[in-house]
């Protein structure tokens, strides 16, 4: 391994290195002179240089909405950053089926559920439900899956036992509500509960949602975390081609 | 006015087929009373507190009663058999039941109980009615509101910092403030207790913290001159207690939905329609307004395929509420703006659906719901998304709005994202305010066609449901693609059917008058 060469990126506004950044804010203060002194500091003590706050406003008695423009002076080395991606080459839903077909030789068996106190199914339902979203079907389109979506506010000890009545292949967790970091505790429960009962090995886990990326899944003991903008089929692919035996998973970094 | 063509006979005909659907069920509904009715009952003569493990005293009376298989007779008569016996105040009565011996004495005993509970059946109505008085008094200090009425929520899951942002919030221009339920609520066959601070999603419904909101809020009111209305929800396993603490410490607005709660909630259809009748003959009494979920439908099925659903279950919902004794005017049917955006003209057909329901419920509240299914993380994006649902709010002379929140698919709006949108909000129906009545559609365009279709859809619809009974037209996924059958889903143990002798004398003091 040789050292990498240091790339280094500023924020861009309009001139290469110009570090324009906006941030928004409100400070618990009425609006004044010494506010908006206040907010620049605040954004100075952020490190944006010849900051321009270009509103002030009284949002609430007593506290005060800022715009604020100003040049970060900060910048990132990406060639040092490490970031495991899933890869996965985009196969289309036929072959999928085909692939499962001829490798398998048997469906993949998918249960999903929104766990904990979660009630919201959106993400779940789009992925799982034959309709699926914007166009992308779901799982349940699939000849080669069987897809159970167990729905909202499924407990953990609820979702391990009907996964594994069902000799589940996958489980799909999906968490939106995020209030104090909740979905954390609940998936990261979900993985201990499944280990303590001894099949973790024989389990694809997979977490969801708008606050859930590949990284963080993973940080909490899953195989791969999908985050905003997920269609059904990146799904599908993922499962697929790591049931299948592909390269599906890298811990190089990939820049 | 930009109004659309609607058929006044196919409206009547709509009308006439809810009514059809809804009788059906009200027969079951007459036959049958559940937990949460009696504990209802038991809060309305005045029982409160909770044990020491923080279970409400109602929860407990009320178990013991159905433990017994006694819950048909209804906690009214047994209440009243205890004051009969010699208890000196109801909770009394109702403590000698939850903790004594098995009620066997209070059951070979038969008469007195309607007697012993005459003085506390008449205060059970005048609380109700004293409160209604104080929110009509209070409103009548200031200048009625300039519709759409400006709708938001707060959540933070303390109560304490609830009322802080309730305050911000109508200091920043809004109507009316819903403090969002804890996450699940919905699913407890029971009412917390007392003030809460600790609440995920949301803040517990509690009689305390609709109390802490009231004080708060009504400070705003005298502050800054406006009238705010104060939200929360009657919905979920305990929907009727609900509405009985929000008739009680003076709540404007309910979510109360006749289906809601099957659907999406996965509530046992039974349970759902015996609570609630119950919780909209009190909010009837009261004065609430209730706000309906249609806009729910939107957001699990296609905006554009399903939108005749969000129609016929409004006239259902219509068809429920009036069997209630609720007035037209405190029925907030919800509808919502929820088509693809990327749709070539979606904009076109979002004006169609919104008028429609306007013309179509002329003296109803209706309650325009924002974009939240197709919002991203992208919050300029999202902001602009919501102006446009604002355009059409104003253009179509909805009733109540809420605001749509450019950090809609991110987080619990903060106080900043609420200020904003009511910013954006003010500014979007001050600059259209006669948008409406300025313009015509072009006949036979778009939005006309759009206008009739789903009304004819729903017409068909409401004749298929009427045909196969709402049971199996929810069991078949009529509404919002999901599909619940008539024993499952949670509940259901909480319903049983009346005795020849139940007896309930709130409810038939509620009832009365009734058509």
């Amino acid at each position: 391994m040789h050292p990498t060469e240091p790339k280094l990126v500023r924020a861009y506004g309009d001139r290469e290195g110009d570090g324009m950044v906006q941030m928004s804010f409100v400070l618990p203060v009425p609006p004044s002179a010494k506010a908006r002194e206040a907010a620049r500091r605040f954004a100075q003590t952020h490190g944006l240089s010849e900051p321009l706050v270009t509103t002030m406003e009284e949002a609430a008695k007593g506290y005060t909405y800022f715009v604020v423009y100003g040049h970060s002076a900060h910048s990132v080395d990406i060639s040092r950053l490490e970031v495991p991606e899933i890869q996965t080459t985009l196969l289309s839903r036929d072959e999928l089926d085909e692939r499962v077909a001829t490798r398998l030789g048997r469906k993949i068996v998918v249960v999903g559920a929104c766990t904990g106190s979660d009630a919201h199914t959106v993400g779940i339902d789009a992925v799982l439900n034959y309709k699926g979203y914007a166009g992308d079907k779901g799982l349940e389109s699939y000849r080669s899956f069987e897809a159970h979506n167990l729905g909202a506010q499924v407990e953990n000890a609820e979702l391990t036992a009907r996964a594994r009545a069902l000799r589940a292949d996958a489980i799909l967790v999906s968490q939106v509500v995020t209030q104090r970091n909740c979905h954390k505790e609940n998936a990261a429960a979900l993985v201990e509960l499944i280990r303590e009962q001894g099949w973790r090995d024989r389990i694809l886990l997979l977490l969801g949602g708008p606050r859930i990326d590949h990284k963080l899944a993973l940080e909490l003991g899953f195989d791969a975390g999908f985050g905003p903008g997920t269609k059904p089929s990146d799904v599908a692919n993922f499962i697929v081609q790591h049931l299948c035996g592909d390269e599906t998973l890298s811990d190089k970094p990939t820049v | 006015m930009a109004k659309v063509p609607v058929d006044p006979k196919v409206v009547a005909s709509c009308r006439e087929l809810a009514g059809r659907i809804a009788d059906d069920v009200q027969t079951f509904i007459d036959g049958h009373t559940t937990v949460g009715v009696e504990r209802t009952t038991a809060r309305a003569y005045g029982v409160d507190g909770v044990d020491d493990q923080g279970t409400p005293l109602v929860n407990l009376l009320v178990d013991r009663c159905h433990q017994q298989g006694l819950v048909g007779r209804g906690i009214a008569f047994f209440l009243g058999r205890a004051l009969a016996a010699g208890a000196r105040s109801i909770n009394e009565a109702a403590e000698r039941l939850a903790f004594g011996p098995d009620w066997t004495r209070y059951r070979s005993e038969s008469g007195g109980a309607n007697e012993a509970l005459e003085r506390h059946t008449r205060e059970a109505i005048e609380r109700i009615d004293a409160a209604t008085k104080a929110r009509e008094d209070k409103k009548a200090k200031f200048a009625a509101p300039r519709t759409p009425l400006k709708y938001v929520i707060v959540a933070t899951g303390n109560i304490y910092d609830d009322a802080t942002q309730a305050k911000a919030a109508a200091f920043a221009g809004a109507d009316i403030v819903a403090v969002i339920r804890a996450t699940a609520q919905s699913l407890l066959d029971f009412v917390p207790h007392g003030p809460t601070t600790e609440g995920y999603g949301g803040t517990f419904a509690t009689q305390e913290n609709f109390r802490i909101v009231r004080r708060a809020i009504d400070e705003a009111s005298d502050e800054y001159g406006r009238y705010v209305y104060q939200t929360n929800y009657s919905s979920g396993l305990c929907m009727s207690e609900i509405a009985w603490m929000a008739a009680v410490e003076r709540l404007d607005m309910l979510l109360n939905d006749a289906m809601y709660g099957i659907l999406f909630r996965d509530i046992n259809m039974c349970r759902t329609f015996v609570d609630q009748y119950v919780s909209r003959r009190i909010i009837a009494r009261s004065g609430i307004v209730i706000n309906t979920g249609e806009d729910n439908y939107l957001t699990t099925a296609d905006a554009v395929e399903k939108a005749h659903t969000v129609l016929t279950s409004q006239f259902i919902n219509e068809a429920f509420a009036k069997r209630a004794g609720l007035a037209e005017e405190q029925m907030g049917l919800g509808h919502a703006y929820e088509i693809n955006p990327r749709i070539e003209d979606s904009f076109l057909l979002e004006i169609a659906q919104a008028q429609l329901i306007r013309q179509i419920f002329e003296r109803h509240p209706i309650k325009w719901m924002p974009p939240t299914k197709h919002k991203t993380g992208d919050i300029f994006q999202s902001h602009v998304h919501d102006a446009m649902f604002n355009l059409v709010g104003v253009a179509t002379g909805q009733s109540i709005e809420l605001l749509g929140m450019f950090s809609e698919a991110i987080q619990n709006p903060l106080l900043m994202d609420r200020y904003l949108s009511l910013k954006s909000a003010q500014y979007v129906f001050n600059t259209a305010r006669h948008l409406g009545d300025e313009i015509s559609w072009k006949p036979g365009g778009i939005v006309e066609t759009r206008a009739r279709k789903v009304l004819d859809e729903a017409h068909e619809l409401l004749a298929e449901v009427q045909r196969e009974t709402i049971w199996s037209a929810i069991a078949r996924g009529a509404f919002a693609d999901v599909k619940r059958t008539r024993e499952g889903g949670k509940g259901f143990v909480g319903v049983v059917p009346k005795a020849p002798d139940y007896v309930n004398p709130f409810l038939e003091a509620l009832e009365k008058g009734r058509s």
